[in-house]
């Protein structure tokens, strides 16, 4: 799909998420590649206080709220009640916060990607519990301060590395999964596409910079989507019928250049004099 | 069609959290289409061959401007509209 193909219509418009959100912004490409048709089910994170905060409700299609831990469950309890309907053609979406995935709705997540119900789950990773003030989740990488790992008296930000969350989810052979960054507009595009064909789960991990919770300014979220890929810290990988494909970065950065640009990353380069 | 609730129920505009203003110098613009793109409000109107950008939920983030390949939007201190344009509070 070329980007004059993608709907003029807006799916999701006048939410409150931080000006230069790239979380909204990949939920409303999402939204242009899937259309219309389509049930959002989402839990407790950014996405849903800035959609939903009535009376102001950012969403044109459906979506439905629940617990944070349920969002695959429900899931596929709208799975079964469409087909049940006879409404297979509508699509239901899952999104959730990278906590809401790799930590507390994995085990709903695994059920649904073993049931092989259709539908599609979109993780949209900004590497911590924004939302509650940016704690740090499985997804927090490794040296990043947050709210819960800081920087300080012995203290040097997260400690573990990085959940390999894409790996969990082929482990359980399903159609497709993939990682995508909001910096690779037409490989994400290209991504929702497949996750659309696939006869059964589908999974895509994209990678929003977070202004607030990264300590960078708004313009630049596009560029550290792009960056984080050019310096070797994010893979946009797929999982297809049992094997994988990794794009090859073909213009690689220094990772020094991607950490001098956030905040949580400050102490790193401190730390090497500023060689990284 | 799957019935489609009368959403969205916008109360506010977000254009008013607006502290720099997109401006486009048309002149320098080629449609490329990248700034609609990367919106992520959703802000830019395709228009044959251009763009424009439609204020009332522009949140003045400069993604555009930053990422337009040709230099053709400016990021103004909205102050200096002196309130004029999109994005007041209804
Ligand atoms: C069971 C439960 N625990 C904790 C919370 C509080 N809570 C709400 S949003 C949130 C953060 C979600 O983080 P993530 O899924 O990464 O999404 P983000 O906020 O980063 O977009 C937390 C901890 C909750 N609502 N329910
Ligand atoms: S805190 Fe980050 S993820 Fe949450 S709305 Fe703001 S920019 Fe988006
Ligand atoms: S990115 Fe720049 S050149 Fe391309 S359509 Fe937008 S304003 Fe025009
Ligand atoms: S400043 Fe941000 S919100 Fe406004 S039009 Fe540009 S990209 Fe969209
Ligand atoms: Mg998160």
């Amino acid at each position: 799909m070329r980007i004059e193909e993608l709907r003029e219509e807006e799916f999701v418009c006048g939410s409150f998420a931080c000006a230069g959100c790239g979380a909204i912004l990949a939920v409303r490409l999402a939204l242009k590649v899937l259309g219309p048709e389509t049930v959002v089910v989402t839990t407790p994170s950014c996405l849903l206080g800035v959609t939903t905060f009535y009376p102001q409700l950012a969403f044109k299609v459906p979506c439905v709220n629940v617990p944070f831990p349920a969002t695959a469950a429900a899931v596929s309890g709208l799975v079964a009640g469409l087909r049940r309907k006879g409404r297979e053609n509508v699509r239901v979406l899952g999104i959730a916060g990278d906590g809401g995935t790799v930590d507390i709705g994995l085990q709903a997540l695994s059920g649904a990607l073993e049931r092989g119900d259709r539908f599609i789950f979109l993780c949209y990773d900004n590497e911590a519990y924004m939302n509650t003030g940016g704690q740090r989740s499985g997804s927090t990488p490794l040296g990043a301060s947050t709210a819960t790992t800081p920087v300080g008296r012995g203290a040097k930000g997260e400690d573990r590395p990085k959940k390999d969350m894409l790996r969990i989810v082929a482990a359980h052979n399903i159609p497709y999964a993939a990682s995508a960054s909001i910096g690779y507009p037409a490989d994400y595009i290209r991504k929702l596409e497949k996750a659309v064909k696939a006869g059964g789960p589908a999974y895509i991990q994209v990678l929003t910079p977070c202004p607030p919770g990264w300590g960078y300014r708004s313009d630049l979220t596009v560029h550290l989507a792009r960056l984080a890929v050019q310096a070797g810290q994010w893979a946009l990988a797929e999982y297809e019928e049992g094997a994988w494909r990794v794009k090859e970065v073909s213009n690689p950065r220094p990772v020094r250049e991607y950490w001098a640009l956030q905040k949580r990353f400050a102490h790193l380069l401190q730390e090497s004099g500023g060689e990284g | 069609m799957i019935p489609v609730l009368p959403t969205p129920h916008l109360s506010s505009r977000t254009g008013a959290w607006r502290m720099l203003r997109p401006v486009l110098e048309a002149e320098k613009c080629n449609g490329c289409l990248v700034c609609w793109l990367f919106c992520p409000e959703g802000s830019i109107r395709r228009e044959n061959g251009s763009v424009s950008i439609d204020l009332d939920y522009c949140k003045g983030c400069g993604i555009c401007a930053r990422e337009c390949p040709r230099r053709a939007l400016r990021m103004v201190e909205e102050a200096s509209f002196m309130g004029e344009g999109g994005g007041k509070l209804a």
